[in-house]
Protein backbone atom coordinates (compact mmCIF):
# COMPACT_ATOMS: atom_id res chain seq x y z
CA UNK A 1 0.00 0.00 0.00
CA UNK A 2 1.00 3.34 -0.74
CA UNK A 3 0.90 6.68 0.82
CA UNK A 4 -0.83 9.27 -0.84
CA UNK A 5 1.04 12.70 -0.86
CA UNK A 6 -2.78 14.75 0.16
CA UNK A 7 -2.76 12.00 3.33
CA UNK A 8 0.31 13.13 3.81
CA UNK A 9 -0.42 16.86 4.10
CA UNK A 10 -3.18 16.48 6.05
CA UNK A 11 -1.88 14.82 8.64
CA UNK A 12 1.14 17.22 8.86
CA UNK A 13 -1.39 20.33 8.95
CA UNK A 14 -3.23 18.55 11.63
CA UNK A 15 -0.10 18.27 13.49
CA UNK A 16 0.74 22.00 12.74
CA UNK A 17 -2.55 22.77 13.88
CA UNK A 18 -2.69 21.05 16.77
CA UNK A 19 1.06 22.54 18.30
CA UNK A 20 -0.43 25.82 17.74
CA UNK A 21 -3.95 24.85 19.86
CA UNK A 22 -1.41 23.60 22.26
CA UNK A 23 0.41 27.05 22.38
CA UNK A 24 -3.37 28.43 23.35
CA UNK A 25 -4.05 26.28 25.81
CA UNK A 26 -0.77 26.85 27.64
CA UNK A 27 -1.18 30.79 27.57
CA UNK A 28 -4.83 30.63 28.49
CA UNK A 29 -3.95 28.04 31.42
CA UNK A 30 -1.45 31.12 32.91
CA UNK A 31 -4.62 32.67 33.25
CA UNK A 32 -6.90 30.19 35.15
CA UNK A 33 -8.06 31.51 37.82
CA UNK A 34 -7.48 29.55 40.92
CA UNK A 35 -9.99 26.21 41.06
CA UNK A 36 -11.13 24.61 37.34
CA UNK A 37 -14.71 26.38 38.22
CA UNK A 38 -13.26 29.02 36.74
CA UNK A 39 -11.58 27.48 33.67
CA UNK A 40 -12.66 29.97 30.86
CA UNK A 41 -13.35 32.94 33.02
CA UNK A 42 -9.99 34.95 32.57
CA UNK A 43 -8.44 37.17 35.37
CA UNK A 44 -8.60 40.48 33.26
CA UNK A 45 -11.06 41.93 30.44
CA UNK A 46 -13.26 41.01 28.66
CA UNK A 47 -13.03 37.70 31.37
CA UNK A 48 -13.97 35.42 29.00
CA UNK A 49 -10.69 33.03 28.47
CA UNK A 50 -10.68 33.12 24.73
CA UNK A 51 -7.12 31.65 24.51
CA UNK A 52 -8.27 28.21 25.95
CA UNK A 53 -11.58 28.47 23.82
CA UNK A 54 -9.06 29.18 20.69
CA UNK A 55 -7.37 26.29 21.84
CA UNK A 56 -9.75 23.74 22.02
CA UNK A 57 -11.07 24.85 18.73
CA UNK A 58 -7.97 24.06 17.52
CA UNK A 59 -7.50 20.90 18.32
CA UNK A 60 -11.19 19.96 17.21
CA UNK A 61 -9.85 20.73 13.51
CA UNK A 62 -6.79 18.99 14.06
CA UNK A 63 -8.58 16.30 14.90
CA UNK A 64 -10.76 16.48 11.87
CA UNK A 65 -8.05 16.83 9.88
CA UNK A 66 -5.76 13.89 11.38
CA UNK A 67 -8.87 11.39 10.69
CA UNK A 68 -9.34 12.64 7.30
CA UNK A 69 -5.38 11.83 6.66
CA UNK A 70 -5.12 8.42 8.17
CA UNK A 71 -8.29 7.04 6.43
CA UNK A 72 -6.20 6.21 3.77
CA UNK A 73 -2.08 5.07 3.73
CA UNK A 74 0.45 3.95 5.62
CA UNK A 75 0.42 4.52 9.44
CA UNK A 76 4.03 3.77 9.74
CA UNK A 77 4.36 6.59 7.48
CA UNK A 78 1.38 8.90 8.93
CA UNK A 79 2.15 8.37 12.52
CA UNK A 80 5.68 9.62 13.00
CA UNK A 81 4.39 12.87 10.52
CA UNK A 82 1.74 13.89 14.00
CA UNK A 83 4.89 13.70 16.15
CA UNK A 84 6.07 15.91 14.25
CA UNK A 85 3.78 18.16 16.07
CA UNK A 86 5.86 18.00 19.09
CA UNK A 87 8.94 19.20 17.34
CA UNK A 88 6.95 22.30 16.58
CA UNK A 89 5.76 22.21 19.70
CA UNK A 90 9.46 22.39 21.27
CA UNK A 91 10.05 25.33 18.89
CA UNK A 92 7.10 27.24 20.06
CA UNK A 93 7.57 26.69 23.54
CA UNK A 94 11.23 28.00 22.97
CA UNK A 95 9.74 31.09 20.87
CA UNK A 96 6.82 32.03 22.94
CA UNK A 97 7.15 31.28 26.21
CA UNK A 98 10.89 31.31 26.50
CA UNK A 99 11.22 28.00 28.24
CA UNK A 100 14.74 26.03 28.05
CA UNK A 101 15.61 23.77 25.29
CA UNK A 102 17.82 21.41 27.30
CA UNK A 103 19.59 18.30 26.12
CA UNK A 104 17.18 16.09 28.30
CA UNK A 105 14.29 17.35 26.57
CA UNK A 106 15.19 16.80 23.15
CA UNK A 107 16.88 13.20 24.57
CA UNK A 108 12.85 12.46 25.66
CA UNK A 109 11.57 13.84 22.72
CA UNK A 110 13.68 11.53 20.38
CA UNK A 111 12.90 8.19 22.10
CA UNK A 112 8.95 9.36 21.81
CA UNK A 113 9.17 10.25 18.63
CA UNK A 114 11.19 7.05 17.41
CA UNK A 115 8.84 5.15 19.65
CA UNK A 116 5.82 6.47 17.76
CA UNK A 117 7.29 5.53 14.34
CA UNK A 118 7.55 2.26 15.47
CA UNK A 119 4.28 1.72 16.68
CA UNK A 120 2.90 3.16 13.06
CA UNK A 121 5.46 0.42 11.57
CA UNK A 122 3.27 -2.57 13.68
CA UNK A 123 -0.18 -0.88 13.07
CA UNK A 124 -0.26 -2.02 9.24
CA UNK B 1 25.07 20.55 29.93
CA UNK B 2 25.20 23.93 32.32
CA UNK B 3 22.04 25.01 31.09
CA UNK B 4 20.03 21.56 32.19
CA UNK B 5 22.05 22.10 35.64
CA UNK B 6 20.74 25.75 36.37
CA UNK B 7 17.86 24.86 35.20
CA UNK B 8 17.01 21.95 37.38
CA UNK B 9 18.73 24.19 40.35
CA UNK B 10 16.43 26.56 39.47
CA UNK B 11 13.00 24.07 39.74
CA UNK B 12 14.23 22.98 42.96
CA UNK B 13 13.52 26.05 44.43
CA UNK B 14 10.24 26.61 43.84
CA UNK B 15 7.68 24.93 46.14
CA UNK B 16 6.00 22.02 43.73
CA UNK B 17 2.70 22.46 44.43
CA UNK B 18 1.26 19.72 41.89
CA UNK B 19 3.07 16.94 39.32
CA UNK B 20 2.19 18.29 36.20
CA UNK B 21 3.70 15.09 34.41
CA UNK B 22 1.46 13.12 36.66
CA UNK B 23 -1.66 15.25 35.77
CA UNK B 24 -0.54 14.28 32.01
CA UNK B 25 0.00 10.68 32.64
CA UNK B 26 -3.73 10.94 34.30
CA UNK B 27 -5.24 12.46 30.64
CA UNK B 28 -3.19 10.10 28.70
CA UNK B 29 -5.23 7.46 29.89
CA UNK B 30 -8.40 9.50 30.15
CA UNK B 31 -7.43 9.92 26.42
CA UNK B 32 -7.31 6.51 25.63
CA UNK B 33 -10.16 5.63 27.21
CA UNK B 34 -12.17 7.64 25.04
CA UNK B 35 -10.77 6.54 22.01
CA UNK B 36 -11.80 3.20 22.67
CA UNK B 37 -15.33 4.15 23.96
CA UNK B 38 -15.35 6.29 20.77
CA UNK B 39 -14.00 3.22 19.11
CA UNK B 40 -16.85 1.19 20.37
CA UNK B 41 -19.65 3.26 19.39
CA UNK B 42 -18.45 3.74 15.99
CA UNK B 43 -19.02 -0.07 15.83
CA UNK B 44 -22.51 -0.26 17.44
CA UNK B 45 -22.97 2.67 14.66
CA UNK B 46 -25.93 1.19 12.34
CA UNK B 47 -26.05 4.60 9.75
CA UNK B 48 -24.00 7.90 10.16
CA UNK B 49 -25.78 11.08 11.11
CA UNK B 50 -25.81 13.57 14.14
CA UNK B 51 -29.02 12.22 15.82
CA UNK B 52 -27.41 8.50 15.79
CA UNK B 53 -24.43 10.30 16.76
CA UNK B 54 -25.97 12.14 19.91
CA UNK B 55 -28.23 8.69 20.99
CA UNK B 56 -24.68 6.78 20.93
CA UNK B 57 -23.89 6.13 24.42
CA UNK B 58 -20.18 4.99 23.95
CA UNK B 59 -19.25 7.93 21.67
CA UNK B 60 -20.89 10.51 24.37
CA UNK B 61 -19.09 9.10 27.09
CA UNK B 62 -15.89 8.86 24.80
CA UNK B 63 -16.69 12.88 24.08
CA UNK B 64 -17.03 13.63 27.93
CA UNK B 65 -13.76 12.01 28.87
CA UNK B 66 -11.63 14.15 26.24
CA UNK B 67 -13.33 17.25 27.69
CA UNK B 68 -12.09 16.10 31.48
CA UNK B 69 -9.04 14.95 29.93
CA UNK B 70 -8.29 18.63 28.28
CA UNK B 71 -9.48 20.51 31.57
CA UNK B 72 -6.70 17.86 33.14
CA UNK B 73 -3.80 19.12 30.63
CA UNK B 74 -4.66 22.96 31.20
CA UNK B 75 -4.27 22.34 34.86
CA UNK B 76 -0.89 20.73 34.50
CA UNK B 77 -0.12 23.15 31.51
CA UNK B 78 -1.08 26.10 34.23
CA UNK B 79 1.97 24.78 36.57
CA UNK B 80 4.83 23.17 34.01
CA UNK B 81 6.76 23.72 31.08
CA UNK B 82 4.78 23.03 27.35
CA UNK B 83 7.68 22.12 25.97
CA UNK B 84 8.03 19.31 28.66
CA UNK B 85 4.69 18.00 29.02
CA UNK B 86 3.61 18.03 25.37
CA UNK B 87 5.16 15.32 23.96
CA UNK B 88 4.09 13.00 26.90
CA UNK B 89 0.71 13.32 25.61
CA UNK B 90 2.31 10.23 23.27
CA UNK B 91 1.65 7.67 26.40
CA UNK B 92 -1.80 7.53 24.87
CA UNK B 93 -0.35 5.47 22.24
CA UNK B 94 1.03 3.13 24.70
CA UNK B 95 -2.75 2.72 26.82
CA UNK B 96 -4.45 2.49 23.04
CA UNK B 97 -1.93 -0.33 21.60
CA UNK B 98 -2.87 -2.18 25.32
CA UNK B 99 -6.17 -1.96 25.49
CA UNK B 100 -7.47 -2.75 22.20
CA UNK B 101 -5.02 -5.89 22.16
CA UNK B 102 -7.32 -6.89 25.31
CA UNK B 103 -10.46 -5.38 24.27
CA UNK B 104 -10.40 -5.48 20.79
CA UNK B 105 -8.00 -8.42 20.10
CA UNK B 106 -5.82 -6.41 17.51
CA UNK B 107 -2.31 -7.74 17.02
CA UNK B 108 0.27 -7.07 18.81
CA UNK B 109 4.06 -7.37 17.08
CA UNK B 110 7.69 -7.04 17.87
CA UNK B 111 7.59 -3.25 16.28
CA UNK B 112 4.83 -2.44 18.60
CA UNK B 113 6.23 -3.31 21.37
CA UNK B 114 9.55 -1.77 20.70
CA UNK B 115 7.31 1.62 20.03
CA UNK B 116 5.56 1.18 23.59
CA UNK B 117 9.25 0.45 25.35
CA UNK B 118 10.67 4.28 23.21
CA UNK B 119 7.82 6.04 24.45
CA UNK B 120 7.63 4.93 27.90
CA UNK B 121 11.56 5.49 28.16
CA UNK B 122 11.52 8.76 26.45
CA UNK B 123 8.10 10.03 29.26
CA UNK B 124 10.86 8.44 31.88
CA UNK B 125 13.35 10.84 30.76
CA UNK B 126 11.20 14.04 30.06
CA UNK B 127 9.56 12.97 33.29
CA UNK B 128 12.95 12.86 35.60
CA UNK B 129 13.99 16.30 33.57
CA UNK B 130 10.96 17.83 35.28
CA UNK B 131 11.62 16.63 38.67
CA UNK B 132 11.37 19.79 40.88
Amino acid sequence: MKTPVSNMLLVLFASFIGSFGAVFLKSGAEQVRQGWLYLFISRKAPFFNWRLATGVALFLISSYFFVQGIRQGELSVLYPMVSLGYIWTLLWSRIFFKEPLTRVKFFGLFLIVAGVFFVGMGSK
Amino acid sequence: MSAAVTESAQISQQPARRQPVGLVFCCTILGAAAQILMKTGANHMAEPGLLAMATNLPLMAGYCLYGISTLLLVLALKDGELSLLYPVIALTYVWVTILSFLIFHDSINSWKLLGIVLIVAGVAVLGKGGKR
